[in-house]
């Protein structure tokens, strides 16, 4: 419901962050993302952000050299889901300190627990990043 | 040195993944570390456990197997610290899945941290459980889960209720208890706890109606004192986006009313005001405003009619619509195919546009302008909304075109005004893009041409020109051999010139071409191939004078490889020589397909064998009968039967019967007519007519007084199994009437059983040249069968030949006939033939025997037609 996973992806085609929030084995996940990121990757800027894929549909933007790519059910709000990958982006902007893919790929804990904070269980929990952020920092701050 | 005391070891490895070349380099580091990780396992290394972990995720994440680390998980989760914890539950949740049985072995652990003391802890635990849990995890966990909805943290209580949502959709039963708890939350002024609380009320309301009608009643009101409350907000830094308040509790709120709104009129009316003031004063040039517009307009088509806030919704899509950006307009079209069915002349206003979408480079618009398109459709636009996509046919891609095509063929045949136009359309369609065609509209295609006598010439015509120009379209080749082989004359000829055609000159080879080429080509398939030899066949019916040519051409097809092809070339070929004189009759056109059947059959509601409606006769003759086979469904090709005994031939063609219509008023052009002319009584299908004013082909009908032609005996139906009648010309006929005849004899022993009570025999006809008598036996066995024996004598002075004797039974009955004694009835009462019947009755006891008949004779070489009615049978057969 809602949200079914949420990938990083970067320009060649290698998964950054993968977070699924439906069971899927490891190879329809690898498949998928196979096929979902040609699909992403081949288009270009002018055509539209949203993708159908199968009973689902993908919101993807591009930030640098790092795509985003959010898979959501047919009856989600798209341009909602556009806004959620921008405040996740801002997040992480914030704590990294301009963030890019070295960063999320060094330290992937932080990125997954600044996505759990965001997201639970396929829904959006949390939309203010000081709300977010302060666990990890009380977290950094004490080990 | 142990490898793994170093703390950037993670991102050592790290670096050595990204500097592999290739894909087997890489798997190589992958294994190195998994061993290296596995051997740490083993030794039950405390210190760089999480360390550890955090590579399995990276490995797992790149797509190999990590299920060794699955008990990693389980005893970092149990160690005590905070750090190693997380990575825990991290792990834990990237690493396991519900299905896995390890999972049980975290409950326990989890129950304890629910009562942790440290509340980051409890959050920790309620993550993950919320993220994975299984049925009965959730079962065994849920009243902790309730107890901290009300916890004094308002993380906890966030987090407490999306770990809520998971239960109730994994165990629905448990949703009364959270009814309360959640009704509590949305008075929160928390966001984060409204948003999640408000989730959580979502989906309550989907699993429980109960829930649905208590918050109908009860969180209306406070929903929409929220929503105005947020809406109207001043600027908050927190929870801004774009200078608009937390859209996201904007979204959420909107989903929820438009949930509680849905079939309710008094939810409905609450919220009206919330909605226009909503729908009016967000901003729409940032995307967090389009957002939440986005989601006003769906809330508002979805609940209870209000005229004024549809049309200020329909307003938003329409800015939507225009709208610059690839993205919203994607958005607009998706909601617009949703207000079609609530407002669809508020939608129309919008086709140009609309029709402009199809045309975009995006293939994502381009899919959903053309669905929306086609709902738009009705008779009014049909002619320049088609005329539009199939100009973009031509310029489409590839993928697009399937789809496009589907769609223009189903809109041209539910929509088309007259038959000109459509034949018109496909036409253009086929030869833009025949290969994604499918067949039945091909089929479709062809019935529609059949039924419309008077643009046959035209259609042949068109249909000659767009295969010069076009011919690798397969379904193209298809429909154009199929009628060039039908109405070949009336395109050498020129019949029937419709205004706007130019005037074209074919002459008899070049149409003999066409089908040649046809089947030369190599990339033509085998039913293309099967159907152009058909055409040649009855082309050369057609034009005697490219006979030896077509005879060439079917000779060479004697050899083919294609059990199919080779068969109908050697079965062509002996008609050609061995049976001229019957060759015309064959190959007469063809009469009309019955439409409404057709699509009946086509939608799967017709049987195939008998045919449907109002009570068709089946005719049955005693003759066995050759059909030349149509280019449609059923292709039956009999094997050529020479005797002329009617010995039947094996297929039972009983139920591939059609019905004939002989109603007056049937408008069904193109048929009947000509009396048999061949003197074997077998090979020639007859369509008889009734009119005496008809002109008929060969011999004249002499139609005894006795007839009653006027009554339409049975419907006509459905012709897809051939019968090679021997229609004559196009012209409409009234009240024709055809009986096809098929064979269907039955072999069956010739001795009628004889026990069983006794009717009395009647005279079933008697005119004032022939007598016909009954007799009946039934056999005891079943008593719906009932053999009749006729016998016929000749009143006469004239010695008849060439006695054929046929019948017709209403649908309830079923009819046999066995081969007659003889054809020759000899005069004067002298000798009589007999024949004998068996008929089923299977609404035996309901209802009697009825039966048409029809007898026809040669005297001195001419022909005589008798018909009657018998309706004397004694009751209870």
């Amino acid at each position: 419901m809602g949200i079914r996973f949420i990938l990083m992806v970067n320009k060649q085609g290698q998964t950054r962050l993968a977070q699924y929030y439906e069971y899927l084995t490891l190879e329809e996940r690898r498949a998928l993302e196979g096929e979902i990121v040609r699909k992403c990757l081949a288009r270009t800027e002018q055509q539209c952000s949203f993708v159908e894929h199968r009973n689902y549909k993908i919101v993807y933007r591009r930030y640098a050299s790092l795509f985003f790519l959010v898979g959501v059910d047919n009856d989600e709000n798209e341009l909602a889901i556009l806004e959620f990958i921008h405040l996740l982006v801002e997040t992480m902007d914030r704590h990294f300190g301009n963030v890019c893919e070295l960063d999320i790929m060094f330290h992937l804990e932080k990125a997954h627990f600044m996505l759990e904070e965001m997201v639970m269980n396929g829904c959006i929990v949390e939309t203010s990043k000081a709300n977010i952020l302060a666990p990890i920092q009380l977290m950094e701050k004490s080990s | 040195m142990n490898p793994f005391s170093s703390g950037t070891r993670l991102r050592d490895m790290i670096r050595a993944i990204r500097a592999c070349k290739t894909a087997a380099e890489e798997r190589a580091v992958v294994r190195k570390e998994c061993a290296a990780i596995r051997a740490a396992i083993n030794e039950n290394d405390q210190e760089y456990r999480h360390r550890n972990l955090a590579k399995l995720m990276f490995i797992h994440m790149l797509g190999y197997p990590t299920h060794f680390g699955q008990m990693e998980c389980l005893k970092l989760i149990a160690s005590a610290g905070f750090p190693e914890k997380r990575i825990g539950y991290l792990g834990l949740m990237l690493l396991l899945d519900e299905r896995q049985e390890v999972l049980m072995l975290v409950t326990n652990s989890l129950k304890q941290d629910l009562n942790h003391t440290n509340q980051y802890i409890v959050g920790l635990a309620l993550c993950a459980l919320g993220n994975i849990c299984s049925a009965e995890m959730a079962r065994d966990l849920a009243p902790e889960v309730e107890k901290l909805l009300q916890f004094r943290d308002p993380n906890i209580r966030k987090k407490a209720a999306l770990c809520s949502i998971r239960i109730i959709r994994k165990v629905p039963d448990l949703a009364e208890n959270f009814i309360n708890p959640a009704a509590a939350l949305l008075k929160e002024k928390h966001h984060g706890v409204l948003i999640t609380g408000v989730q959580l009320c979502t989906d309550l309301c989907k699993v429980s109606s109960e829930a649905l009608e208590y918050f109908r009643k009860k969180c209306t009101e406070v929903l929409v004192k929220t929503l105005k409350d947020v809406a109207n907000s001043p600027y908050a830094p927190e929870y801004d986006v774009g200078g608009i308040t937390d859209p996201f509790l904007h979204i959420r709120l909107l989903k929820f009313l438009r949930v509680l709104g849905q079939g309710d009129a008094d939810a409905s009316d609450t919220m009206n005001d919330i909605l226009a003031q909503v729908a009016t004063k967000t901003e729409s040039n940032k995307n967090a405003g389009n957002a939440i517009l986005y989601e006003c307009v769906e809330t508002i088509m979805s609940i209870e009619d209000n005229g004024g806030l549809r049309v200020l919704a329909i307003n938003i899509l329409g800015r939507f619509l225009s709208n610059r950006d690839n993205n919203i307009r994607y958005v607009a079209l998706n909601m617009l195919m949703k207000a079609i069915s609530v407002d669809a002349q508020a939608v129309q206003r919008h086709r140009a546009t609309i029709l402009e979408c199809v045309k975009d480079s995006d293939a994502s618009i381009r899919k959903r302008a053309l669905e929306l398109v086609y709902l738009l459709i009705n008779e009014s636009n049909v002619k320049p909304l088609t005329k539009e996509l199939i100009d973009y046919l031509e310029v489409s891609d590839q993928e697009f075109k399937g789809d496009l095509t589907a769609k223009i063929c189903s809109i041209v045949e539910k929509f088309s005004p007259e038959k000109i136009w459509y034949i018109d359309q496909m036409l253009k369609v086929l030869s833009e893009a025949g290969n994604f065609v499918k067949d039945e509209v091909c089929h479709a295609l062809i019935v529609v041409i059949s039924n419309a006598p008077d643009l046959h010439g035209y259609t042949v015509r068109a249909l000659y020109r767009a295969f010069q120009a076009s011919s690798e379209q397969e379904s193209l080749v298809r429909v154009a051999v199929w009628c060039i082989g039908e109405y070949g004359d009336m395109l050498v000829k020129n019949v029937g010139m419709l205004d706007v055609e130019d005037p074209i000159t074919v002459t008899e080879s070049d149409a003999v071409d066409v089908a040649e080429i046809a089947i030369k080509r190599q990339s033509s398939d085998l039913t293309t191939k099967a159907m152009a030899l058909i055409a040649l066949l009855k082309l050369s019916s057609r034009f005697p004078s490219c006979s030896e040519r077509i005879r060439d051409i079917l000779v060479q097809q004697k050899g083919s490889l294609v059990l199919e092809l080779q068969q109908r070339s050697i079965e062509f070929n002996s008609i050609l020589e061995k049976h001229r004189n019957i060759r015309s009759a064959l190959v007469e056109r063809m009469p009309v397909l019955d439409e409404a059947t057709f699509s009946g059959r086509r939608a799967g509601s017709v049987p195939t064998t008998v045919s449907s409606s109002t009570g068709a006769t089946l005719k049955v003759p005693n003759g066995v009968v050759k059909p030349t086979a149509a280019p449609l469904v059923d292709l039956l090709d009999l094997t050529s039967d020479d005797v002329p005994a009617p010995s039947s031939s094996g297929a039972d063609f009983l139920n591939d019967i059609l019905g004939v219509d002989l109603s007056p008023a049937s408008a069904h052009s193109g048929t009947s007519q000509a009396a048999k002319n061949g003197t074997d009584v077998l090979l020639d299908i007859l369509s008889i007519g009734t009119p005496p004013a008809q002109s008929i082909s060969s011999t004249p009908d002499i139609f005894s007084p006795s007839q009653n032609q006027k009554t339409p005996v049975a419907s006509l139906d459905a012709l897809l199994t051939p019968s090679p009648v021997s229609a004559r010309a196009a012209s409409p006929q009234a009240a024709s009437s055809i009986i096809d005849l098929l064979d269907g004899l039955g072999p069956g022993p010739t001795v009628p059983e004889n026990n069983g009570p006794a009717y009395p025999s009647i005279v079933a006809f008697e005119s004032s040249s022939l007598r016909i008598m009954f007799d009946f036996s039934k056999s005891p066995a079943n008593p719906q069968i009932t053999v009749i024996k006729a016998t016929f004598t000749n009143l006469s002075s004239n010695v008849y030949a060439d006695f054929v004797f046929q019948a017709a039974v209403p649908k309830f009955l079923q009819l046999h006939l066995d081969p007659a004694s003889s054809n020759t009835l000899p005069a004067s009462g002298s000798g009589n033939v007999t024949q004998t019947l068996r008929v089923t009755n299977s609404q035996h006891g309901k209802k009697s025997l009825v039966m048409r008949i029809r007898i026809a004779y040669k005297i001195d070489g001419k022909d005589v037609l008798e018909e009657g009615q018998i309706n004397g049978f004694p009751r209870d057969l």
